[in-house]
């Protein structure tokens, strides 16, 4: 085993001293698992994931995992991940695309089952025709079960959101799953410098008596009162406990804010605050819109950014209060569908300075130029269109 | 609902929105929950102990973890619950022993439930109540769905963060938090002129009297056939 010594969770993740590595997003996915005590991980290989996984895999031979397994497909991984959760271990998995979706009946119904477990998203292409290229459109289908969903821009964020998330995830008043989501290819086969934290830290281990819901337990009375949860027996339940139900993990959800602004800093990151025109993004295209709003500064331009960490819980009240004054929203994204934008859209009450896109999909990439022409439309400033060829 | 109060006895309505989604929060350490507002934990307390003292048939509903004795601290505070329920005149206990679904129905004397912790209350015209050592996710589910439906006063003694829903909510108590409101419930009791010796609940009326003499499989009541077939009892199949 190797010589790791249990940490505050406050001091690992706020308060340690960091050194800067030039590493991948699936070194970093790897980097925090190193140092969240993980019982046991299990996954099914899919491009671009695999490196992540192939990584965990070598923290289980050198002992910083305690199990690890292949599983026989997504459903088998993510029914898993839920049973060794509510047995009290604490589980990773990762998972992209067409790998997310086969799994997504098992994964939407953790929060229900109140797993606190990290899920890895590394996203690419779903539609048809099959590419693994990045496309986050598979982002959307996490929103509407409960979980948490986070979105790394950069390598560090992937660090930091993992490690926080198993510490996040484990509150008392939150006891959902988190899913840290970022590009795959873009972030997790390409290098960044990311502030780490000494390795011979780790958080402690997982209490799974500190919990809203009793562990799983065994059959032997009076142990036995969960196995039955009311959530599978819908014959014998209400009506109003599965409301209340679904409200419980909303509220929980809800509740994740305090943490989320305690461990990350907040739900946004705000660049320029009394700009004219925010570029509102998350992921990669958080990282592209934070170069277009520095070459805008550099034109002198009115531009800001809302960098958005956080999808779920979304932070209305955040963006409401920051676009208070905008006159334009840029909403740059890797996917087809606008998911973003329609988030802010239906948070703002004037949601026509809204622009849609830039959009970018189906593993293109997002140049900083796109973003610079809808600036340069919210503002009205002419430029000449050169042409290249 | 009442001025200025975000938390308050229903009937609320046939759905009514949780806490969490109408802004308030879980208070930080020290502080405590009343009306969905975040007040010192004595002022929450003298609330609760007024609302056990004059409101009809205050129960106290004592959840699996200090029904059970997990260990030293459970028992300790069970010990607790009891010394409060003494104090509060003609308290009942009604347990949450588990959160499984009770089929066809349950006895609603003898125990409450969070499929239908409503039945309890309505059945026994309960309009104040303490809910301690449930699991907090059970706890949110009854607390919702009593707001809903009944006029029941809600307060909730939470080892953990504590409870949006309940119109008292006070976090990490243990025995020793118990002892603390129990005594501000007497200070209370006595400046509201109220005479009481302090004596136990009555007996729970489902439970044949325990003579402390035998053990048998049949003391786990429902659960011996997890233990032991019955007598010719042929398992042909299991869940």
């Amino acid at each position: 085993m190797p010589d790791q010594r249990v940490v505050d969770p406050e001091y690992l993740i706020l308060e340690a001293p960091r050194e800067r590595k030039f590493i991948t997003g699936s070194q970093a996915f790897a980097e925090a698992i190193k140092r969240a005590n993980v019982d046991i991980a299990i996954a099914y290989p899919i491009t671009p994931q695999s490196e992540t996984m192939h990584l965990v895999g070598d923290l289980y031979a050198q002992g910083y995992v305690k199990d690890y397994y292949r599983a026989e497909e997504e459903y088998g991984a993510m029914s898993a991940i839920a049973g060794a959760v509510r047995g009290g271990a604490r589980a990773f998995s990762a998972t992209s695309g067409p790998g997310l979706l086969r799994g997504l009946e098992a994964i939407v119904s953790w929060p229900g089952h109140r797993i606190p477990a990290v899920l890895g998203v590394m996203t690419r292409v779903v539609n048809a025709p099959l590419s693994i290229q990045p496309d986050n459109v598979e982002i959307s289908y996490l929103l509407n079960c409960g979980m948490i969903v986070l979105h790394a821009e950069n390598q560090q964020d992937v660090f930091d959101f993992t490690l926080a998330g198993f510490v996040i995830s484990e509150k008392v008043d939150v006891y959902i799953p988190v899913a840290v989501c970022t590009e795959g290819f873009f972030v997790t086969h390409a290098k960044g410098y990311v502030n780490l934290p000494p390795e011979d830290m780790k958080l402690p281990p997982r209490d799974p008596y500190k919990a809203p819901v009793p562990p799983t337990d065994c059959e032997i009375p009076p142990a036995r009162i969960q196995r039955d949860a009311p959530v599978q027996k819908s014959n014998f339940m209400s009506y109003l406990i599965h409301a209340v139900w679904q409200q419980e993990i909303w509220s929980a959800n809800q509740r994740s804010r305090k943490w989320i602004k305690h461990y990350l800093g907040g739900l946004v990151e705000v660049v320029n605050p009394d700009a004219e025109v925010f570029i509102v993004a998350s992921g990669c295209a958080a990282a592209q819109g934070r170069e277009a709003q520095r070459y805008a500064e550099m034109e002198g331009l009115p531009v800001g950014l809302v960098k958005v960490k956080s999808i779920r819980p979304f932070p209305a009240q955040e963006i409401r209060e920051i676009l208070k004054k905008a006159k334009a929203v840029i909403v740059p994204e890797h996917n087809i569908v606008g998911w973003l934008a329609k988030e802010v859209k239906a948070v703002i009450p004037n949601s026509g300075i809204v622009v849609d896109g830039p959009r970018v999909y189906g593993g293109m990439t997002l140049p900083v130029e796109l973003i610079m022409e809808k600036i340069y439309e919210a503002l009205g400033v002419k430029k000449a269109k050169k042409t290249v060829v | 609902m009442e001025e200025g109060k975000i938390i308050t006895p229903g009937p609320a309505g046939y759905k009514p929105e949780p806490a969490a989604f109408l802004g308030v929060d879980l208070p930080p350490p020290g502080k405590a929950l009343l009306y969905g507002e975040i007040v010192d934990e004595e002022v929450a307390m003298r609330e609760a102990a007024k609302a056990m003292l004059t409101r009809r048939n205050p129960t106290i509903f004592p959840g699996p973890l200090v029904l059970w004795g997990w260990n030293a601290s459970a028992m300790e505070k069970a010990k607790a619950v009891l010394e409060l329920a003494a104090e509060i005149p003609n308290c009942r206990i009604i347990p949450m022993p588990d959160y499984r679904p009770k089929y066809p129905k349950i006895d609603p004397e003898a125990e409450i439930n969070p499929n239908h912790p409503n039945l309890t209350i309505l059945h026994n015209k309960i309009e104040a109540c303490i809910f301690v050592g449930v699991h907090c996710h059970y706890a949110n589910l009854s607390l919702r769905m009593i707001r809903a439906g009944t006029n029941c006063f809600t307060i909730a003694l939470c080892a953990e963060m504590g409870h949006e829903d309940a119109m008292v909510s006070l976090r990490d108590v243990h025995a020793e938090e118990i002892r603390k409101f129990k005594e501000v419930l007497i200070q209370v009791r006595k400046e509201l002129g109220i005479e009481w010796e302090p004596k136990p609940p009555p007996e729970n009326p489902s439970l044949p009297k325990e003579e402390w003499t035998t053990v048998s499989p049949l003391d786990f009541g429902e659960y011996a056939a997890l233990l032991i077939p019955r007598r010719g009892e042929v398992v042909e199949e299991t869940e």
